[in-house]
C-alpha cells in the first residue's frame, strides 16, 4: 500500500479567506505534484469552506502532504481517503446539435440508458447534464463523439466520506 | 474579517479613537511593544511614514539602504532577542526586495512581521505604478499573509500577525495594506490576539509519549542527542542542559542550535552535518538511540538518508507535527514545545553516564584535532587561515560575543570554531543559505542587544551582496564589528569546483575593491591585515573600538573546509582531507 500509487480524495476544511486556494495549490506545485481535480464549496458548517482535491500519490507522500496542508494557519483540518472510503461523483455537461434529437434515434437511447438529463433545449442545440463516476461520463463522451460534441465540460470530483470526519467537534471546542 | 475565528483580549486600549489607518498601524506596533523597525519609504507607504515622523520619539525607524537589508536586519533583531522583528517597505520593488529575507525567515523559523504598502484598492489589478501581487508572491514563503483594503481591519490583522509570527513554530507574516486603507479614518481600538480558531500553536505535552521516550533513553547503551534551534526558540536551554547532565548523554547541535549549550560544556560534542565535527557525524551511525530535539533533519545534517542512523531508535521532540516522519522515521515522537516536553522528561530520566561511549567521541575528536583543527586554528606556516581569525576573536571576546556569519566557507569555520558562552549567539542563515545576510543581520542584532559585542564574520563575496548597509551602520552609528575573511574567491563554490569539477574555477574568482577605502568612505574605522603577526593586535584593536569597525583579513586563497560529507555520502563517510 505504502509503495503503490493510489488515487486519494483530500477533504480540507478551511476558513473562507482570500488567497487560501493559492496557498493550498502551492503545496502541490512546489512538490511537482499534479492535481487531478479540485473543487471548493461551502461545507456542512456555517462559515467553513471545504476543498475536495484528487491526486495520485503513494500513501507515504500523501501523509506528508496532509501535514503540510494542516500546517497552514487557515486550514482547520485535512483528511485523505481512498475511493473505497468515499461516495464520490463528478458532473458533466454536453452541448449537442438539436437536430440529433430528432434525426438520430440512437441518441435518445443513449440519453435514457445513461440517466442523463436534458436541462436546456432550443432550435439549435440542447444541453445534457450527467452526474456519476468518471467511467460513466467517459462512456457517454465516447458515445456522443461519433455524432459531434459542440461543447463538453466536466467538474472536479466531489465526495463525502463513509466514516465521520470529526470536524464539528473541533470547532465546538474552540468556542 | 470573520471575528468569530480569532480570540482577543483587551489589554492595550479601552476607548475607541477616530484615527487614520496609518496612525492605527503605528499604535498597533506600539501596543505590541515594537521599539525599532527597519524599512524604506516609497509612494504607497508614505502615509505610514508620515505617522512614523509624528511618533518618532516613541518608535525608532531605521532607514536601510535596500529593503533586503531591512528584512535581514529585522531577522538579526529577532534572532538575538527572541522578539518579533518588523520590516516595512513600499509596494512593487520595495515589497519584492523583502522576499529573500522573508524566505530566509520562513525556512529558519524567525518571527517577522513585514508591512508593505500597496496601491489604492481601486487600482488593484490595473498594472498601476509600483503595483505587484506581493500577497501572491509571498504566499509560499510566509507562515501567513493577508491584504488589507479597509482601515477597520488593521487592528485585528496586526494583532493576528504578531500572534502568528511568534507563537508555535515562529515564522514570517506579511501584511499588504492599500494606500486608501492607510488614509481612511475609523474608530480604533486594539486588542491583542490570543488564539486563532483554525490554528493550533502548540500541542499539549503527551505524557505517554514522554514516558516512552524516557524508557528508551534509560535503556540505551549508546545514546546521542542532536539538538536544533527549537531549543532556543522554545527557551529550553536550561532544560536541555539538565537532560544532558542528568542522563549523561553526549549532545551535538545543528548549525542553528549552536550556542544553546555553552561550547565548553563537557558533554557538548560539537556540530553535526556536512562540515560538522568528525565524532558526532561518525557516531550518528553507531549510537543506539538518537534523540532529536527541536531539529528537522535537514539534508545538510543527514547526508545520505539510506545510511543515516539506520541502527538507532529515533526519538523526535518537535513542535511542528508536519516534521514528524517527514525525513527520518521516528520510533517515538514527542509533540510540543521543547521546554514543556523536556520539563516532563527530566524527572523520568535515570542519572547515568556512559564513560566508554563518551570516550569514543573524545578519541575521534583527537583525530579531527590532529588532522584538521590544529592546522586550522594554530597554523605555523602559509597564509592566514579563517580558523585562526576565529580563534583570535574567541580570545578577545572570551566567548561572550554574538557571531553573525554570512554563507560559505567562513560560515562553516565560524560555526565550527566560535566559542559561545551564551544562547542566541550564533546568528546565521542556515536553511536558505542567503549570502548577504550577515551585514544587515548584525545591524539588527546589535540594535536589539546593544550591551553585547556583535561580530559579523563575512566573506568577500557575501559582503558585497549587501555592502550598501554600511550606510545604515554609519547613519545609525551601530557599533558592529565586521571581519571580512577575504580569500578573493567565492570559496565554498571554489572548493566544490576543486573537489568535484576538476578545478574548473568557473566565475568564482573575485577581483575585489579596496574594502578599507569603502569603509572609510562611510567614515567607519577600518584596517586591512595580511600577516599572521598582525592578527592579534588587529583583532584587539577592533574589539576595543567604541564605534563600528571593519577588519579585512586577507586569508589563504585556496584553503578548504574539512571535515566534509560529500553530497550523497553517508555521515560516516565524512572526509578529513
Amino acid at each position: 500500500m505504502e509503495d503503490t500509487i493510489n488515487t486519494y480524495t483530500i477533504s480540507i476544511y478551511t476558513e473562507n479567506n482570500i488567497g487560501l486556494l493559492n496557498r493550498i495549490s502551492a503545496i502541490f506545485q512546489r512538490r511537482h505534484i499534479n492535481i487531478e481535480s479540485i473543487n471548493t464549496s461551502i461545507s456542512e458548517i456555517e462559515g467553513v469552506s471545504r476543498f475536495t482535491i484528487v491526486v495520485n500519490l503513494k500513501e507515504e507522500r500523501m501523509k506528508k502532504i496532509i501535514g503540510q496542508i494542516e500546517k497552514q494557519v487557515e486550514v482547520i483540518k485535512a483528511y485523505y481517503h481512498t475511493d473505497e472510503e468515499t461516495i464520490y461523483q463528478e458532473s458533466c455537461m454536453f452541448k449537442l446539435k438539436s437536430d440529433l434529437l430528432f434525426e438520430e434515434r440512437e441518441i435518445q437511447n443513449i440519453i435514457r440508458d445513461s440517466n442523463a438529463r436534458i436541462i436546456h433545449v432550443n432550435k439549435e442545440f440542447f444541453v445534457l447534464e450527467k452526474s456519476g463516476k468518471r467511467n460513466e461520463i467517459e462512456q457517454l463522451y465516447r458515445d456522443f463523439s461519433a455524432y459531434g460534441i459542440m461543447q463538453f465540460v466536466r467538474s472536479g470530483r466531489i465526495a463525502v466520506t463513509k466514516q465521520e470526519m470529526k470536524i464539528s467537534q473541533m470547532l465546538v471546542a474552540f468556542n | 474579517m470573520n471575528t468569530e475565528t480569532v480570540k482577543t483580549t483587551n489589554t492595550a486600549t479601552e476607548k475607541t479613537v477616530r484615527i487614520s489607518g496609518s496612525e492605527a498601524i503605528i499604535k498597533c506596533l506600539l501596543a505590541e511593544g515594537v521599539e525599532i523597525l527597519y524599512g524604506y519609504p516609497g509612494g504607497a507607504i508614505m502615509p505610514v511614514y508620515d505617522e512614523l515622523y509624528k511618533y518618532r520619539d516613541k518608535i525608532h525607524h531605521v532607514l536601510a539602504r535596500h529593503e533586503q537589508g531591512a528584512a535581514h536586519a529585522a531577522q538579526g533583531y529577532a534572532r538575538i532577542s527572541g522578539k518579533v522583528g518588523v520590516a516595512m517597505a513600499t509596494s512593487g520593488p520595495g515589497a519584492t526586495n523583502l522576499i529573500t529575507g522573508i524566505a530566509d525567515a520562513q525556512i529558519d523559523s524567525t518571527p517577522l512581521v513585514c508591512i508593505t504598502g500597496q496601491v489604492s484598492s481601486h487600482l488593484l489589478g490595473s498594472d498601476a505604478f509600483q503595483e505587484t501581487d506581493i500577497v501572491g508572491i509571498s504566499t509560499p514563503v510566509t507562515k501567513w499573509n493577508v491584504q488589507v483594503t479597509k482601515a477597520s481591519d488593521i487592528p485585528e490583522v496586526i494583532a493576528k500577525a504578531f500572534y502568528l509570527a511568534k507563537s508555535g513554530r515562529p515564522g514570517p507574516v506579511l501584511i499588504d495594506i492599500t494606500k486608501d486603507a492607510q488614509f481612511e479614518e475609523f474608530d480604533f481600538k486594539y486588542e491583542k490576539c490570543t488564539s486563532v480558531r483554525s490554528y493550533k500553536a502548540v500541542c499539549k505535552t503527551n505524557h505517554a509519549a514522554v514516558k516512552d521516550a524516557a524508557d528508551l533513553i534509560n535503556s540505551a547503551k549508546k545514546p546521542m542527542i542532536v539538538w536544533g534551534q527549537g531549543v532556543i526558540l522554545g527557551k529550553a536551554e536550561e532544560e536541555l542542559k539538565t537532560v544532558i547532565e542528568k542522563a549523561g548523554i553526549p549532545a551535538a547541535w545543528t548549525i542553528l542550535g549552536a550556542s544553546a549549550v555553552p561550547t565548553e560544556h563537557p558533554l557538548n560534542i560539537g556540530m553535526v552535518g556536512m562540515h560538522g565535527n568528525y565524532a558526532p557525524n561518525m557516531l550518528t551511525n553507531e549510537c543506539d538511540v538518537l534523540i532529536a530535539i527541536g531539529m528537522r533533519f535537514d539534508d545538510r545534517v543527514t547526508g545520505n538518508l539510506a545510511t543515516y542512523a539506520k541502527q538507532a531508535k529515533v526519538i523526535h521532540f518537535e513542535i511542528d507535527p508536519a516534521e514528524i516522519n517527514k525525513i527520518v522515521k521516528t520510533d517515538v515522537a514527542v509533540l510540543g514545545d521543547a521546554k514543556s516536553s523536556l520539563t516532563a522528561l527530566i524527572p523520568l530520566l535515570e542519572e547515568k553516564s556512559y564513560p566508554e561511549w563518551h570516550q569514543k567521541f573524545k578519541d575521534l575528536y583527537a583525530i579531527e584535532f590532529e588532522k584538521v583543527i590544529k592546522g586550522d586554528i594554530h597554523p605555523t606556516k602559509g597564509g592566514l587561515t579563517m580558523g585562526e581569525v576565529l580563534n583570535q576573536i574567541n580570545i578577545e571576546s572570551k566567548g561572550d560575543a554574538a557571531i553573525v556569519s554570512d554563507v560559505g566557507q567562513h560560515q562553516m569555520i565560524a560555526c565550527r570554531y566560535a566559542k559561545f558562552n551564551k544562547t542566541k549567539s550564533n546568528i546565521t542563515s542556515g536553511g536558505l543559505g542567503t549570502m548577504g545576510f550577515a551585514l544587515p543581520a548584525a545591524i539588527g542584532a546589535k540594535m536589539a542587544a546593544p550591551e553585547r559585542d556583535v561580530v559579523a564574520v563575512i566573506g568577500d563575496g557575501g559582503f558585497q551582496m549587501n555592502i550598501q548597509e554600511l550606510g545604515t551602520i554609519f547613519q545609525q552609528k551601530v557599533p558592529v564589528k565586521i571581519v571580512i575573511l577575504n580569500n578573493e574567491f567565492l570559496g565554498m563554490v571554489r572548493q566544490w569546483q576543486q573537489l568535484f569539477f576538476d578545478k574548473r574555477y568557473a566565475s568564482t574568482e573575485m577581483t575585489n575593491p579596496d574594502f578599507v577605502a569603502i569603509a572609510k568612505g562611510y567614515y567607519l574605522e577600518a584596517k586591512k591585515i595580511t600577516k599572521r603577526e598582525e592578527l592579534a593586535d588587529a583583532v584587539a584593536e577592533m574589539m576595543a573600538c567604541e564605534g563600528a569597525y571593519l577588519l579585512e583579513v586577507c586569508v589563504e586563497k585556496e584553503d578548504n573546509v574539512f571535515p566534509m560529507i560529500p553530497t550523497g555520502a553517508s555521515v560516516s563517510e565524512i572526509r578529513l582531507s
